[in-house]
């Protein structure tokens, strides 16, 4: 359903993505993986239209979108999650999520002045959604707290929830792991499970926690300098002696 | 008159000046929180307000409601157009280069009223309304008019920031534009809006000036906008409740200056200013997120 093809950027005569390509078909979970600095968030940042690309094409469903600006891509289907957490501090948990369903709400000003049945069944529904939404993470209980207070863990599922409220057909993640122990990795597991039980979803994500990798992914993208340097299943891509020479060095 | 009353008509007076500040206040306020540029032409944006409601109830013979409804169309469209025309396509430049280009707007605004309608100050056809008094105490009905108006107004505005799929999408970008943006959220159209509204109502606030103080001139705009940036950053800038804080808090602190402590210290009517700016100086010493502002501690 994505394709992407030859897309590089170019920073100052610094090329951190230099053609690369990309096909996700639908349903799939495949793992970004590569040493630090290898261009894997710039390449989430080309996918999610943060950075424009300089060469290449980006085709979601055979709809161009390379040159969409970030909200747009939005509603063409595509959503991500933040390396460091991105949450609208001042908002509580459910505001955050509900500020997602930006796009599919569609009652104007005239409505909310006038209070008019159009804008309380579309908050009504709203409310409801995002209720639901925060149940499938276990949020429900934390509705009305403050998004900082929330404990690490609740903080990056709470993130996931949000990019699924903008309904997306593929979902990225930037190492969804990160800074987190052992336990909350495992749980994190389980959530991604559970995304892909509940929705129809495809999902890219970046990693560097190789067992969460391992473990759930089924197919591997492993790029260096911007390039790719190996495609495969975990077995494949875990005995790739270019692999393991990008990881430890030669 | 006794000094209690003294003291609290000047009180009075001061909720009325402030809802002003406060009116003004929110604009740069608003925009501040979601583009980081402190808009120095908003305070000519407000004398614009003034001139178009003068020049329709002067020529066109309009009353002061048509007017106003007026001004304020036309002040939105013209903050719609500056934001789109001048601030836009230095959206990603260094702020300095947007706080200069404002500098620029703001000049322009001035200068092009000036070139229209000559540089002397002309009388405001404010209504007549009657005095109400209480005791020894008197106001007028305009000032309790424009009081009540612009609560109203600030009630509403909190309203649609909270309430509405707009306003939540403001303050989500006031947060984080660019994870707003990856959320679904059109940036330019928050911007656009919180241009619209601040300038809308800059428009009323300087209607309300120019009915408060019945002479208008083309740096009319200058004291009140600088007085009402104060005022955001007096209660935090970029926090909406406390652009209102800080424009009462200017507002009563100037009145009381002026009226009250002038009657035990003669001079203090010519301090007031200076007294007003030292209290500014000594809150950002103390707390310099201002009154209402979170300190944010830099991520490492």
């Amino acid at each position: 359903m994505l394709e992407v093809s030859k897309i590089s950027v170019t920073f100052g005569g610094i090329k951190p993505v230099d053609e690369f390509d990309l096909k996700l078909n639908k349903g799939e979970l495949v793992g970004l993986i590569g040493p630090n600095g290898a261009g894997k968030t710039t390449v989430f940042n080309l996918l999610t239209g943060v950075y424009t690309p300089s060469h290449g094409t980006i085709k979601l469903d055979g709809k161009n979108l390379t040159r969409l600006k970030p909200h747009q891509i939005v509603k063409k289907g595509i959503t991500r999650t933040f390396q460091n957490i991105r949450l609208f501090k001042s908002m509580t948990v459910i505001e955050n999520v509900k500020v997602a369903f930006n796009n599919q709400l569609h009652y104007s000003l005239y409505d909310r002045i006038f209070n008019t049945v159009k804008y309380n069944k579309q908050e009504k529904w709203l409310h409801k959604e995002a209720m639901s939404l925060l149940k499938i993470f276990d949020l429900d209980n934390e509705a009305n707290e403050l998004s900082t207070n929330l404990p690490y863990g609740k903080q990056r599922k709470l993130e996931i929830a949000r990019a699924l409220a903008c309904k997306p057909k593929i979902l990225l993640l930037d190492e969804p792991a990160a800074g987190m122990n052992p336990n909350e990795t495992n749980e994190l597991m389980e959530t991604i499970r559970l995304i892909r039980n509940k929705f129809d979803i495809t999902i890219l994500l970046i990693e560097h926690d190789m067992r969460l990798v391992m473990a759930i992914c089924e197919r591997l993208v492993v790029i260096e300098y911007g390039k790719i340097i190996a495609e495969g299943t975990p077995e494949e891509i875990s005995k790739n002696l270019k692999v393991i020479a990008a990881y430890l060095g030669e | 008159m006794d000094y209690m009353t003294l003291f609290i008509q000047q009180v009075i007076n001061g909720l009325h000046i402030g809802s002003i500040y406060a009116l003004i206040a929110l604009g740069y306020t608003m925009v501040y929180g979601i583009v980081k540029l402190i808009n120095f032409a908003h305070g000519d944006i407000m004398m614009v307000g003034a001139y178009t409601a003068f020049i329709f109830m002067t020529t066109y013979n309009q009353n002061i409601i048509v007017a106003l409804i007026i001004a304020v169309l036309f002040c939105s469209i013209l903050g719609f157009t500056i934001e789109k025309v001048a601030y836009k396509p230095l959206r990603k430049a260094p702020r300095m280069w947007a706080l200069i280009t404002a500098i620029g707007v703001s000049f322009f605004l001035e200068s092009t009223v000036m070139v229209l309608f000559g540089a002397n100050p002309k009388p405001f056809p404010a209504p007549q309304s009657s005095l109400i008094k209480i005791g020894n105490l008197q106001f007028s009905q305009l000032m309790i008019i424009s009081l009540v108006l612009s609560v109203i107004l600030m009630l509403s505005l909190e309203r649609f920031i909270q309430t509405t799929r707009l306003g939540k999408a403001m303050r989500a970008s006031s947060e984080d534009a660019e994870a707003a943006a990856l959320m679904g959220i059109s940036v330019n159209k928050t911007i656009s809006t919180a241009f619209i509204i601040g300038s809308a109502l800059a428009a009323i606030g300087g209607v309300l000036f120019a009915v408060a103080y019945p002479q208008i001139k083309p740096m009319m705009g200058v004291m009140p906008g600088l007085k009402a940036f104060i005022a955001a950053v007096l209660g935090g800038i970029g926090i909406i409740p406390g652009a209102v804080l800080g424009g009462f808090l200017l507002g009563l602190i100037e009145s009381l200056t002026k009226g009250f402590l002038s009657a035990f210290w003669p001079d203090a009517t010519l301090w007031a200013d200076a007294i007003l700016f030292s209290i500014l100086i000594l809150v950002l010493l103390i707390k310099p997120s201002g009154i209402l502002g979170k300190n944010i501690r830099e991520k490492v």
